[in-house]
């Protein structure tokens, strides 16, 4: 396997009990990538992520993630779930939220270090959270929750990060300043972004997936964004999106 | 009152309700925030078998509990994960199981099971030095394991999959949780029987659960919580002359009660 190939899927395959989700996925993420995965829901978008982390087996197909298995691998990946369901009476605090993100770095049953809570408290302010650190997750906003899980994400000092539709409930001001923020962390890391908005796609990543139980195109976003009419199955949905079209139509000429 | 500290059985109570509260405020909070109450029923009413096992063999009840309630507990624990039984079924299988054995062994132990009622529905005035020797070591082995493992603990009460991908091993941790839920159980028998330990798992946790929103704060909170009530509940069934492990389970009801629409009327005069 190539040096710069971070995660490399080979004919995988996976079913939900006879339901079949992805058929035939051959990918290939690089170095310093920024790929978008899009796609209609129910297209596979977040299993190809669990699989990369290791959390579902494919029915067929080779998995490598960092050149080994994608157990093995998951502690280089930070993974923003795309929903994360919790009583939010459930007693902790901000800071001891991201803290999880450490867990993994020392031995169970040792203290966190001050590396480890300056760490913490870096990612707590690359989200503009860090005023928030003592309170309690279950009283914040569904934004600033997910503001939250980015930075525990980050935690891990990961060198892939996957995150399954980052701003589905941020605003709009934050979701600018989000994308600068990983457009930087780029420099440093491997970035998987699923989403289904294309305006997205369009302003900041340099390559997309599209996904809809097969691969239908995976390369550099110049030729994709003139290809996903023709390839993809729900053409009129995605194109729909105002910014998008516009973008999808620059690309055209 | 204070002259019912002369009685060793009395004393031997106050310190049975004191290992109570610590295993119950540890462990409880964690059954609590992480849900799993209904597991914790299912474990109890197995270690019946246990308890029937020590009658069959002669041997002191509690100690035949012990391996009992383990291994109820690992395999809740391995058959919800492991197979595609739901935990709720693999729970309710367990909980009759148990019972069951339990009540073959009794019914083939020579002679009659004299204080089996006290197993049942707990008699803390009853509670020999050797029982409390063992609820002792128990409580220990529980702060000891909570002492060392509390951050994962928590992390994977809050959540698992996360706690996962990071690298916890959260199958094993899950397992040791289950194992504490059935140690505490071990320790709470002698006092409010197996059919009412549940309501010390819950109640102290809960109570303490609408005044804090720290699990450190939530632990200590419902040690306390639990000791004192336990306390007061012995005192109120030497009063009125009624069964303890009754008297003590109704008493957190009722504390309970208050606590809550307390809380409920000061945040509506908030507002």
């Amino acid at each position: 396997m190539n040096k710069d190939t971070i995660v490399k899927l080979e004919n995988v395959y996976f079913a939900y009990t006879n339901v079949s989700v992805l058929e035939d996925i051959n990918i290939t993420i690089k170095q310093n990538d920024f790929l978008g995965i899009i796609g209609p829901n129910g297209g596979g978008k977040t299993t190809i992520l669990r699989i990369i982390l290791g959390l579902l087996e494919p029915d067929k197909g080779k998995v490598y993630v960092f050149d080994t298995s994608a157990k093995k691998a998951r502690q280089h990946i930070g993974y923003l779930p795309q929903h994360i369901t919790f009583d939010f009476d459930f007693p902790i605090s901000v800071s001891e939220v991201v803290l999880m993100g450490r867990l993994g770095k020392r031995g169970i049953g040792r203290k966190y270090t001050k590396t480890d809570i300056s760490v913490c408290m870096a990612a707590l302010e690359k989200v503009g959270m860090q005023q928030y650190r003592n309170n309690e997750i279950g009283k914040l906003s569904q934004g600033q929750r997910q503001r939250v899980f980015i930075a525990r994400a980050l935690s891990t000092e990961p060198k892939l990060l996957l995150l399954d539709e980052p701003v589905s409930s941020v605003d709009t001001q934050w979701q600018q300043t989000f994308y600068e923020l990983l457009h930087d962390l780029n420099k440093e890391m491997t970035i998987v972004l699923v989403t289904h908005d294309i305006s997205v796609v369009s302003t900041y990543i340099d390559k997309i997936a599209c996904l809809n139980k097969r691969l239908y195109y995976h390369g550099s976003k110049k030729v994709g964004m003139h290809k996903i009419s023709e390839m993809y199955e729900y053409p009129v949905q995605l194109i729909t999106h105002a910014p998008a079209h516009d973008s999808v139509g620059d690309n055209d000429k | 009152m204070i002259e019912i500290l002369h009685y060793e059985f009395m004393r031997n109570a106050l310190f049975a309700a004191v290992l109570v509260g610590i295993a119950c405020g540890i462990v409880g909070a964690f059954v609590v925030v992480k849900k799993i109450v209904f597991i914790s029923g299912g474990i109890s009413h197995a270690a019946f078998g246990g308890i029937g096992l020590g009658y069959l063999l002669n041997i002191n009840p509690v100690l035949t509990a012990i391996p009992f309630s383990l291994l109820s507990a690992l395999a809740i624990g391995i058959l919800s994960k492991k197979t595609k039984i739901s935990e709720d079924s693999a729970i309710g299988i367990l909980w009759s199981v148990g019972m069951a054995l339990g009540i073959l062994f009794i019914s083939l132990s020579p002679g009659y099971a004299p204080d089996l009622f006290g197993y049942l529905f707990g008699s803390i005035l009853t509670v020999p030095i050797s029982d409390i020797i063992i609820m002792l070591v128990l409580d220990i082995i529980i702060i000891v394991t909570v002492l060392l493992l509390y951050k994962e603990l928590h992390a994977l009460s809050f959540d698992e999959e996360f706690s996962l991908i990071v690298g916890v091993p959260t199958q094993t941790l899950y397992l040791i949780l289950l194992c504490l839920v059935a140690l505490s159980i071990i320790v709470l028998i002698r006092v409010v029987g197996i059919i009412l330990v549940i309501a010390l798992l819950t109640i102290p946790a809960t109570i303490a659960k609408q005044f804090t929103n720290k699990l450190r704060t939530l632990i200590v909170l419902s040690m306390i919580l639990a000791v004192v009530l336990t306390v007061i509940g012995l005192c109120l069934s030497y009063v009125f002359d009624v069964p303890s492990g009754a008297a003590i389970v109704l008493f957190l009801a009722i504390v309970f009660t208050i606590c809550a629409g307390l809380r409920k009327y000061l945040a509506s005069k908030a507002k």
